[in-house]
């Protein structure tokens, strides 16, 4: 297999047994009781139902992450292999990360003094190894798939081009925000599954990015220009002060004169 | 202790009301920070997970960069402008700025889960991060505002040698604060550059920058005016109308420049419609611009500009309009996008008032022992 590598959900062949959320609870250590219809900081993926189709919440793993983007201190990084990681210990808790993530992932320890933020890692450990993630790698009807983008979005592609009635012709992350490494397929419309369909395809980082790159620019140009408004500024109050000055001098010097042409007289 | 009592029953009714609340909301204050630190955010905020970020980053924070302001203009006015006339306001508002920025730092310690590794972003960098940028300002200008009111410290202490070395650096430093101002206001309007799905649409634009940095020049003037007539009154001093009426006409062409620019973005970005749909947004948008209005209506008469009660009046209502504007952005704006609701919570509420409360105390206490008023300083003398 090679990379950057993907998962490949396939919510029509999803028989809503739970392993994956099971395999995914063990293997990051995550408590055994986790909420059942949401995402919250006790799990990392939840499997929901609408109408008669399952499907699954997780993080996409965006191919240019908002969160890695917005994070001040580094603490997301995108890894070249396709996961996205979080390293807690650099984390200041600013959760600007869960501001900005146009797919609403990340969630947080409100309860605790000391909370660090929560949110599936793919496996990144296991994927290191050269093994799938637990989710896929318990998967028993294939429902959820581990392996290079490239070859999954194929998979995808083909599902939907010999299969029109069973799937809506749409891959869920294969263009939003710039790509996912993610891909979901529904037999129903993914916005009636909650699914953001209005995301666009410009990557988000770039949004800031325009403006972010320009600062240097701005201290520097902005500084030369101050600069020489407070230098001519200065100097001309100077000048003013010193011709004041003079001024005062000469009439000084004219008043002696008077004086002393009139002592004289 | 006898001393204290006697102090004590020297106050009026009124004087002990007001120092009896003041001693409330710093009790109340001080059990929910024990409640927040040692319990969690979520014992006192009503933050959830699709809604991250409150009252606290909304007011505390992006609010009070905003209302501390007027230091960067003023400075500007006078150190570089060559505005002589202003020179007598400009330490109060010096320390007005410098207390502002430090209650946003510590209503930033409050809203950061890891509030012990605020200062990892000197050294684990991420420039393509907003927030990145914002804490380098945040850092740099609590430095740069410390060493410009370091002055009045040095001659309290009558340290003679390091207050002429200062002076010297008066001009590089009022330099360097305004350009970190100038990129630090505008970097709160950035930080929602990357939400456009989210922020409704009457407020994401990408000149969101821009806006932020005109009023906060907008807004500076106003802070001025507030707090002078605010200390004027506390201190019994001498009223400066005539110069803070002349420093009102900044602050409207700041305004007409600022309304006159988000106006036009409406239009280029085709949304004028949606100010006409009677949703929630659109009324406090409305909300927001009415403010703005009334102060540019006072400000636009001479007749009224000129006596205190209107230019309070004034002052105050683009102060609430910056804030309002503020809360828009990173509030009201933000329900809709995210589908989530979010009211503060009243601990949410009464820890700002603690801050707010906290950082007028000090204001009082350092004007009390610090040569900020100079003819204060006079009266002093005399006496």
């Amino acid at each position: 297999m090679d990379g950057p590598y993907s998962i490949l959900l396939d919510f029509t062949l999803c028989i809503g047994c739970g392993a994956c959320e099971t395999a995914c609870q063990e293997e990051h250590g995550l408590p055994s009781d986790p909420p059942e219809d949401r995402l919250d900081y006790r799990n990392y993926t939840v499997v929901l139902k609408k109408d008669n189709q399952y499907y699954r919440k997780m993080c996409m793993h965006c191919i240019d992450p908002t969160c890695v983007s917005v994070c001040p201190v580094a603490a997301l990084e995108k890894q070249e292999s396709g996961p996205v990681v979080y390293h807690p210990e650099k984390c200041i808790g600013c959760r600007y990360c869960m501001m900005a993530c146009p797919f609403q992932i990340p969630t947080y320890e409100w309860h605790k003094p000391i909370p660090v933020i929560r949110k599936c890692v793919m496996c990144n450990e296991r994927v290191a190894a050269g093994r799938e993630t637990a989710c896929a790698w318990v998967c028993p009807v294939g429902a959820c798939r581990f392996g290079s983008r490239e070859k999954l979005l194929a998979i995808a592609k083909r599902r939907i081009r010999n299969f029109p009635d069973r799937y809506v012709d749409y891959i869920y992350g294969e263009k939003e925000v710039g790509g996912a490494s993610v891909l979901m397929l529904s037999g129903i419309p993914f916005e009636d599954l909650g699914f953001r369909m209005d995301l666009g395809e410009q990557a988000l980082p770039e949004l800031t990015w325009t403006v972010m790159s320009k600062i240097p620019n701005i201290v520097i140009t902005g500084g030369i220009l101050l600069g020489g408004i407070t230098w001519i500024i200065h100097r001309r109050m100077d000048i003013e002060r010193e011709n004041f000055e003079a001024i005062d001098r000469h009439i000084e010097q004219q008043k002696q004169l008077t004086e002393a042409e009139k002592e004289a007289k | 202790m006898t001393a204290l009592l006697a102090q004590w029953q020297g106050l009026s009714i009124r004087r002990r009301f007001g120092w009896l609340t003041i001693g409330f909301i710093l009790l109340l204050g001080l059990w929910l920070t024990f409640r927040r630190f040692f319990i969690g955010l979520g014992d006192v905020t009503n933050l959830t997970d699709e809604f991250p970020w409150g009252f606290w980053i909304a007011f505390d924070v992006i609010g009070g960069v905003a209302l501390a302001a007027g230091g960067f203009t003023l400075c500007f006015l006078v150190y570089i402008f060559g505005y002589q006339r202003y020179h007598s306001i400009v330490r109060p508002t010096v320390l007005t700025a410098f207390l502002g920025y430090i209650l946003v730092a510590v209503g930033l310690m409050y809203d950061l889960g890891k509030y012990f590794n605020i200062w990892h972003p000197i050294i684990m960098w991420n420039p393509h991060s907003v927030m990145f940028e914002v804490a380098w300002c945040v850092i740099l200008y609590l430095t740069v505002l410390f060493l410009e009111f370091l002055p009045v410290v040095l001659e309290k202490f009558n340290l003679k040698t390091p207050l002429r070395m200062m002076q010297k650096m008066t001009i590089p430093i009022v330099l360097m604060g305004v350009i970190l101002s100038t990129l630090h206001q505008s970097s709160l309007g950035s930080v929602f550059l990357i939400v456009p799905n989210k922020l409704h649409q009457l407020w994401y634009t990408p000149i969101l920058p821009l806006l932020f940095f005109l009023s906060a020049v907008m807004v500076g003037p106003a802070m001025v005016i507030l707090e002078s007539m605010l200390s004027a009154r506390m201190f019994h001093r001498g009223l400066e109308t005539p110069i803070l009426a002349d420093l009102s006409r900044f602050m409207q062409v700041a305004l007409i420049v600022y309304a006159a620019i988000k106006i036009q973005d409406l239009f280029v970005r085709g949304v004028v419609d949606d100010l006409f749909t009677g949703s929630y947004e659109s009324f406090h948008f409305m909300g927001e611009m009415l403010l703005l209005f009334g102060a540019f209506v006072i400000l636009a008469f001479r007749k009224l500009r000129v006596k205190p009660a209107w230019l309070f009046t004034a002052a105050t209502l683009v102060g609430l309009g910056v804030v309002y504007n503020r809360m828009n952005v990173a509030w009201i704006g933000m329900l809709r996008g995210t589908g989530s609701y979010y009211m503060p919570a009243w601990t949410e509420l009464a820890t700002s008032l603690f801050l707010i409360t906290a950082g007028i105390v000090a204001f009082f206490v350092i004007v009390k022992y610090f040569p900020v008023f100079p003819e204060l300083e006079e009266e002093k003398n005399h006496a």
